[in-house]
């Protein structure tokens, strides 16, 4: 019996290009349907991965109590000073974290962009942070130093371009990466120069720690809130980056499956279509091989594995289209807790676009088997007639 | 038998066919008028606005505040009849997951700049203006969180502390209201600016952005210029724009929805033109021997064109109907299923006009090619098929 699959698929396959109008009609229609799918979630998989690259577990985030925002707290340079000499802590930066109005390049938006005022330790906290173009801010000078992504994503942050931030003019020095996290959607400038434009005094909005180890954040945590000078809680980087991922990924995630269902419908009615003019087209061809002894399972089989092929063939164009249009494509969208810009690149995974093709393999199963089963029960006498 | 009668039974000479191309039709115009709904609720922000509101905010950066003395200079500007002000408090209730707006805000021209909202009940805004720690919330607010009239609610102050020291913030609920009856995207919970003048450590002589109202809409721009170029060279200078401006605005910074329904449905569209086009012409030609024999009938050329192409409008039409008619049962019970994804959204009649020409024209186009091949036919090549 396989012998016989084997004989009449590689004879359907060969048939192919002879029904080519009909044909495309299921590689498209599930190339789009795949595309669409994993485009819009590729989209989540970037702004999660953004997001999750950015936190570390081993370092800390002092944010005030009851906010899970770094741009509500106010810590002063006492506090400061207190907290950097605390057990466990390896460096410690103070950032204030506000955002500039600065026009999203290609539309006429106004967008939160994250300003962040950083101290020199704020490097050693982060050592994924380097300078890809130009050189870092001199202290004390109107210099501020662009995230790549950033740089790409909103107007007038090239080297050499100049920012005007309320009495203030800031000078763009340099670009740089930072392991494509979220902070290469950041404008970094130093503390004293945004506390004096933002009108902050000496306060800090936040402060980053690297600890000795990720056991120590909890350990700084409990003794935060148990000192009645502090108002403040420590968290690790990596779980607040992660809780703000969480929200607009799976609203993403359910808008683009919601997009992605509808459409795999209409696609299954268009593989049916495909498939059943092809059985039609072979009537008399299936009738034939019937008399001649072919069993009905293999013309079942044979049918599925066509349509498997062609739906396959169309996940794979689907999957490859969207990767070659949109694989690391830069946009941008409101965190929504701070309502400033996150900058992230559309990620095309392997496990979405294995994702995809299961789906397409899984559209062309039922888009075979219904008109599989019908050529396998044409009766002979009839079929052979060509009716 | 009537052109459009023959030009049904022939779309039904083959029902499979025809039913399962009909039906990947319907699937695209749903998907559109879905996706156009969703779209629409997306860009209109946040709001139901009015264009003879302006909103005056800090030129720099959303995180900055306005004088309070800013106030009278909007007033003295010839075309403005009132003003009034908000301000981002921040603040958590409960559990920082539980989220929305909550502004200090003046009772008396708040309310009298916004008409929209129908507060209730009739003592509210009295009491909502004699009384200090007094608040007036959403109705949505009241219904998440079960709160009633009378209600203390607590609210941890995250960006404002008290001048005492304390960082517990009460308020008692005295009113409710709603924009026009409607659920809104942006639930407000407004308190005494008063009492957050007098009890914040800090920030008591600011506002985080003035609402204008002007005489006459028509004067919206200019007067946006005006008052922009009073403060442009003090040390807060502003940015002013009508309501709706700044919601759109507001809501393209989430993102572009309109760009990302347009990538959708050019996938959808491009693809139900091959699968119907093609449908199209396996139908014409099976049918070639027939429409030879119409044509030795005295049938003019020009009749079978249009009968070829009626054909393909013909079906992309019922399609879209259908899909328009299936948009709009669901989309009610959908939106109420996915309220608080995408906020509220609903089908209006201009999407399902949209959707019906589109349809048309998509109809137009598919049957282009295969009309004028049967316009074309020569009877006697045709019979000899």
């Amino acid at each position: 019996m396989l012998g016989q699959i084997k004989e009449i698929t590689v004879m359907n396959i060969r048939n192919l290009p002879s029904r080519l109008g009909s044909s495309s009609v299921i590689v498209v229609g599930i190339a789009g349907v795949v595309g669409v799918l994993v485009g819009l979630l590729s989209m989540a998989a970037g702004f999660t991965d953004a997001l999750e690259s950015a936190g570390r577990a081993d370092r800390a985030l002092i944010m005030r109590d009851g906010t899970s925002s770094e741009m509500n707290g106010f810590l002063s340079v006492e506090q400061r000073a207190i907290i950097r000499a605390m057990e466990g802590v390896v460096h410690a930066s103070g950032e204030i974290y506000v955002v500039a109005a600065i026009q999203k390049i290609g539309t006429d938006v106004d967008a939160n962009v994250v300003v962040r005022g950083v101290e020199q330790a704020s490097f050693q906290v982060r050592p994924e942070v380097k300078i890809v173009t130009g050189r870092s801010f001199e202290s004390g000078r109107a210099e501020i130093i662009v995230g790549q992504r950033a740089a790409v994503q909103f107007e007038g942050l090239n080297v050499g371009d100049q920012l005007p931030v309320r009495d203030q003019t800031w000078t763009v020095v340099g670009h740089f990466s930072a392991g494509g996290s979220a902070y290469e959607g950041e404008i970094w400038a130093d503390l004293a120069n945004v506390q004096s434009a933002y009108r902050r005094g000496g306060g800090s909005s936040t402060m980053r720690l690297q600890m000795e180890s990720a056991e120590a954040v909890a350990a700084l945590d409990a003794r935060l809130k148990s000192d009645p000078r502090f108002d403040l809680t420590a968290r690790s980087e990596k779980k607040h980056y992660a809780s703000q991922a969480e929200q607009r990924a799976s609203l993403i995630n359910s808008f683009g499956q919601a997009v992605g269902i509808i459409m795999a419908i209409g696609a299954v009615f268009a593989a049916l279509n495909t498939m059943y003019s092809a059985v039609s087209a072979r009537t008399v061809e299936i009738a034939t091989l019937r008399a001649l002894g072919f069993g009905g399972l293999p013309v079942v089989v044979s049918v599925m594995i066509e349509a498997v092929v062609l739906a396959l063939l169309g996940g794979v164009l689907g999957g490859t289209l969207v990767w070659l249009a949109f694989d690391g494509y830069t946009a941008s969208t409101l965190n929504n807790v701070s309502f400033s810009q996150v900058v992230f690149d559309f990620a095309v995974t392997p496990e979405l676009l294995q994702m995809g093709i299961t789906w397409a393999l899984v559209l062309g199963i039922v888009g075979g088997l219904f008109p599989a089963i019908r050529a396998s029960r044409l009766p002979i006498t009839i079929a052979l007639r060509g009716e | 038998m009537s052109l459009v009668g023959l030009m049904w039974a022939n779309l039904f000479r083959k029902p499979t066919r025809t039913v399962l191309t009909l039906a990947s039709v319907t699937v695209a115009f749903l998907l559109f008028v879905l996706l156009r709904s969703i779209s629409a609720a997306f860009d209109s922000g946040l709001a139901v606005t009015a264009t003879e509101r302006l909103i005056v905010v800090p030129k720099y950066s959303q995180v900055d505040d306005l004088p309070y003395a800013q106030k009278q200079q909007i007033l003295s500007i010839d075309g403005v009849n009132g003003i009034t002000h908000t301000s981002w408090f921040g603040g958590t209730y409960q559990d920082p997951k539980n989220f929305f707006a909550k502004f200090p805000v003046d009772p008396l021209s708040y309310f009298d700049l916004h008409p929209e909202l129908d507060l209730e009940p009739a003592d509210a805004l009295q009491r909502f203006a004699r009384e200090r720690t007094a608040a007036v919330v959403d109705r949505g607010l009241m219904e998440t969180y079960q709160w009633r009239i009378g209600d203390v609610i607590p609210i941890q102050g995250t960006i404002y502390g008290k001048a005492d020291g304390t960082r517990l913030w009460e308020f008692q609920i005295v009113g409710q209201f709603s924009e026009y009856g409607e659920s809104s995207n942006f639930p407000l919970f407004l308190f005494h600016y008063e009492y957050f003048k007098e009890a914040a450590a800090f920030g008591g002589d600011s506002v985080g952005n003035w609402i204008v109202r002007l005489d006459v809409p028509d004067r919206a721009d200019e007067i946006a210029q005006k008052i922009d170029a009073l403060f442009e060279n003090s040390s807060d200078p502003t940015k002013t724009a009508t309501e709706d401006e700044f919601n759109r605005q507001f809501a393209r910074q989430l993102g572009d929805m309109g760009f990302i329904t347009t990538v959708i449905m050019s996938a959808v569209f491009f693809t139900i033109v091959l699968l119907t086009g093609n449908t199209m012409s396996q139908a014409l030609r099976e049918r070639i021997p027939e429409l030879a024999v119409l044509k030795t009938l005295g049938f003019p050329d020009g009749i079978v064109f249009v009968m070829v192409l009626g054909e393909a409008i013909l079906l992309c039409l019922v399609g879209g109907v259908i899909g328009v008619g299936l948009a709009f049962s669901i989309s009610r019970g959908l939106a109420e299923a996915l309220e608080g994804i995408f906020g509220s959204f609903t089908a209006t009649p201009v999407f399902a006009v949209e959707a019906i020409v589109l349809s048309a024209v998509i109809g137009l186009i598919i049957g282009l090619i295969p009309a004028l091949n049967a316009q074309r036919l020569a009877i006697a090549d045709a019979l000899r098929r």
